[in-house]
C-alpha cells in the first residue's frame, strides 16, 4: 500500500499538533500515524507493557499488599511441586477446553451452515440462535444454575419425560464440570457462528457452480470447497476459542464457587482467589505467567500447524 | 447471500432438502429457547409454584409483581444507573479511540508501522490476568478503588486489539481516492477521519458499538475487583449479591436476571440490520 504524494494547497496544514508543518499532510505519514495510534501506544505502555514487567517481578516476590519480599522462583516451585489445587485447577480447565472448544466450534459451524440457506424465516432463526450469547454471563450462570436444579430444574424434568433419571449436575463432583461444558454450548450461536456465517458468505458462488458442473455432490463440495475456503475462519475461531476458554471464570464463580470438592475449580478462579481472597499476589502473578506460557505454546503450535491445513486465497495471509 | 444452489439438480429434491433444513432449524431454535422460556416462566410464578413437582410452564396466577419486587428489594435502579454510566462512557471511549488508531494503521505508512501493528495484534493472546494485578495496584496507588475510573479510563486508550483490527480492516475497504479528494480540498487528517471515513464506516462502527456495549454491560470481573460499596455496584455485581440474599426466591432472581438481559437484547434488535453486514464487510475471515 504505497502512500501517494499529492501536493495540497499550503492552507491545508491544519490545527492539532501540525504547527510549522506545511504542504501535504500525508507527506509526514510517520508523524500523523504516530499521532493517531498514540492512544493505543500510551495504553499499551501504561496498561500492558508496564504491568507485564511488574507482574513478572511480582511473580518472583511474596506480596500481601503490605510487605514485599523477593523470593526468586519459589512461587513457581511451590505451584508446580507442592500445590495440588494448582494441578487440579489446571486439569479442570484443560478438560473444559478439550470438550467445549471442539464441540462448540463444530456446533457453531453446523449452525452457520444451516443458517446460510434461503429458507423461510431465516432472519428469525438467526436471531433465536444468536440470542443466548447476548445474555450477560452472570444472568446466564444464574439461569443455568436453575436449569440444572436436581429436583425442580427443567433439564431433569425433560430427561424424566424420556425415561432418564437425571444426575444431580452441579451438586455432584462427577457431573459438575460437564455441566459447565454443556452450559458453554448454549452460546454456540454467538460471535463465532456469525464469523463463520460471514466467512461462508464470502465464498464465491462460482466455486460452487464449478464444483457442481464437475458433478460434485453435497459432502464432496463441503469437503473440497467449503472447508478449504473456510479454513482461515476456522483457524481464527480456534485460536481465539482456546484462549477464551482457558480463561473461563464467571460461570464457575457464580454457579459452584469451584465446588463441589474443587471439581470446577478453574485456573482463573483459583488465580482470582489467590489474588483477591488470600492476597497472595506473588503466587497469583506466577499463575498468570504460567497461563500465558501455556497459551503462547498453544498459539505458536497452531500457527506452525496452520500452513498444513489453512488455505489462504491468493496464497497470502491477510 | 451466497447459498449452495445446485445446478441442474432435481427441483423436487431441493425442495425436500430445504424442508429438512427448516425442520432442523425449528428443533434447534426450540431447544435453544428453552432456558429463556423457563426463565420467563419462573419470573412470573409464586414461590410455591416455582418448586412444584412436576414443573409447570404456564404460571397461574401470573405474578407480575415479581419484577417490581426485584426492582425494589435491592437498590436496582442505582445498579442500572451505574451500569449505564460505565457502559455508555466506556463504549464511547473505546469506539472513539479505536477508530483513531485504526485510521492511523490503515492510512499512514512509516517505518515500524507493521511491527507496531503486529505487536498490537499479539496483545490479543495475552490473558488479562497477567496485567490484572499490577493494574489493580496502580489504581489502588491512585486511591481510585471503589470508583468507576478503573472501569472507564482504560477504554479511552485504544479500545482493544480486536476493535482496532475490525475497524482497520473496514477502513482498508474504503477507497483511498476519497481521502485524497478531501485532502485536495484542504481537509486535515482529523477532518478526513471524521467526515470521510467515519460516515462510510457506519456498519462497522455499529457492529463495534454493539460488541463494546455488550462487553461492558456484561463485565463481571472488573466490577468484582474494583467496586466495594453497594451504591457503586453495577447490575452484574448486584445480581451476584441478589443471589446471596434471595437464593431460594428463584422467581425474584429470574426476574432480576431478565432485567439484566433486556437492554442487550433490545440493542441487538435495533442494530442487527447492520450487524452481520458489518462483520462480513470487514473481510474478517
Amino acid at each position: 500500500m504505497a502512500v501517494r504524494e499529492i501536493t495540497a494547497p499550503e492552507k491545508a496544514a491544519p490545527a492539532a499538533g501540525a504547527k510549522g508543518r506545511r504542504g501535504n499532510l500525508y507527506r509526514s505519514p510517520g508523524f500523523w500515524g504516530m499521532i493517531f495510534i498514540s492512544p493505543w501506544l500510551l495504553g499499551f505502555l501504561l496498561f500492558t507493557a508496564g504491568p507485564m514487567l511488574m507482574s513478572l517481578y511480582l511473580s518472583l516476590c511474596k506480596y500481601d499488599l503490605h510487605t514485599l519480599q523477593f523470593v526468586g522462583a519459589k512461587n513457581y516451585e511451590v505451584l508446580l511441586t507442592r500445590d495440588p489445587l494448582f494441578w487440579k485447577s489446571l486439569r479442570n480447565t484443560a478438560l473444559y477446553v478439550l470438550f467445549s472448544v471442539p464441540i462448540g466450534l463444530t456446533g457453531s459451524l453446523f449452525i452457520a451452515l444451516l443458517l446460510n440457506h434461503k429458507v423461510k424465516g431465516i432472519a428469525l432463526f438467526r436471531t433465536l440462535f444468536y440470542l443466548p450469547s447476548l445474555v450477560p454471563a452472570v444472568a446466564s450462570a444464574l439461569v443455568w444454575q436453575w436449569v440444572f436444579h436436581p429436583d425442580s430444574g427443567i433439564l431433569n424434568y425433560g430427561l424424566s419425560k424420556v425415561g432418564i433419571q437425571g444426575p444431580a449436575w452441579l451438586v455432584d463432583p462427577d457431573t459438575a464440570l460437564p455441566s459447565l461444558i454443556i452450559m458453554s454450548l448454549w452460546g454456540v450461536g454467538g460471535g463465532r457462528m456469525i464469523i463463520f456465517l460471514a466467512g461462508l458468505q464470502g465464498i464465491s458462488d462460482e466455486l460452487y457452480e464449478a464444483a457442481a458442473l464437475d458433478g460434485a455432490k453435497g459432502w464432496t463440495i463441503f469437503r473440497n470447497v467449503t472447508l478449504p475456503m473456510l479454513s482461515p475462519t476456522i483457524f481464527f475461531n480456534l485460536v481465539l476459542g482456546i484462549i477464551g476458554s482457558f480463561q473461563v471464570f464467571t460461570s464457575a464463580y457464580i454457579m459452584t464457587a469451584g465446588g463441589p470438592d474443587n471439581a470446577t475449580l478453574m485456573f482463573v478462579l483459583y488465580l482470582y482467589n489467590n489474588a483477591f481472597r488470600y492476597f497472595k499476589l506473588g503466587k497469583a502473578s506466577a499463575m498468570a505467567w504460567i497461563l500465558f506460557a501455556i497459551l503462547l505454546v498453544f498459539t505458536v503450535v497452531q500457527f506452525k500447524q496452520a500452513s498444513k491445513w489453512v488455505y489462504y486465497e491468493g496464497g497470502e495471509k491477510e | 447471500m451466497a447459498s449452495i444452489e445446485p445446478v441442474g439438480r432435481d427441483a423436487q429434491a431441493e425442495k425436500l432438502r430445504r424442508f429438512g433444513i427448516f425442520l432442523v432449524l425449528v428443533f434447534g431454535a426450540a431447544l435453544f429457547s428453552v432456558p429463556f422460556l423457563w426463565t420467563v416462566s419462573t419470573a412470573l410464578k409464586t414461590n410455591e409454584q416455582v418448586f412444584a413437582v412436576p414443573p409447570r410452564w404456564i404460571p397461574d396466577p401470573v405474578e407480575w409483581s415479581n419484577f417490581r419486587r426485584a426492582w425494589t428489594e435491592l437498590p436496582f435502579p442505582t445498579f442500572v444507573f451505574n451500569t449505564v454510566l460505565v457502559t455508555v462512557v466506556s463504549t464511547f471511549g473505546q469506539v472513539l479511540s479505536a477508530s483513531l488508531v485504526a485510521y492511523g494503521f490503515a492510512r499512514f505508512k512509516w517505518r515500524g508501522r507493521n511491527a507496531l501493528f503486529y505487536l498490537m495484534l499479539s496483545t490479543m493472546m495475552l490473558p488479562s490476568q497477567v496485567t490484572m494485578i499490577p493494574v489493580f495496584l496502580f489504581w489502588r496507588q491512585l486511591n481510585l478503588i471503589d470508583t468507576f475510573a478503573p472501569l472507564i479510563v482504560p477504554a479511552f486508550f485504544g479500545g482493544g486489539a480486536f476493535t482496532i483490527f475490525l475497524l482497520r480492516q473496514f477502513f482498508l475497504t474504503i477507497p483511498r481516492e476519497l481521502d485524497e479528494a478531501a485532502m485536495i480540498d484542504g481537509a486535515s487528517p482529523f477532518r478526513i477521519w471524521w467526515s470521510v471515513l467515519l460516515p462510510l464506516a457506519r456498519p462497522a462502527l455499529i457492529t463495534v458499538v454493539l460488541f463494546s456495549f455488550i462487553g461492558h454491560w456484561d463485565d463481571f470481573m472488573g466490577p468484582l475487583i474494583y467496586l466495594n460499596s453497594m451504591e457503586k455496584y453495577t447490575v452484574s455485581i448486584g445480581l451476584r449479591m441478589f443471589q446471596d440474599m434471595f437464593g431460594t426466591q428463584l422467581e425474584l432472581l429470574m426476574a432480576a436476571s431478565l432485567i439484566h438481559i433486556l437492554p442487550t437484547v433490545i440493542l441487538f434488535f435495533v442494530a442487527q440490520r447492520y450487524f452481520i453486514k458489518g462483520i462480513a464487510m470487514t473481510g474478517l475471515k
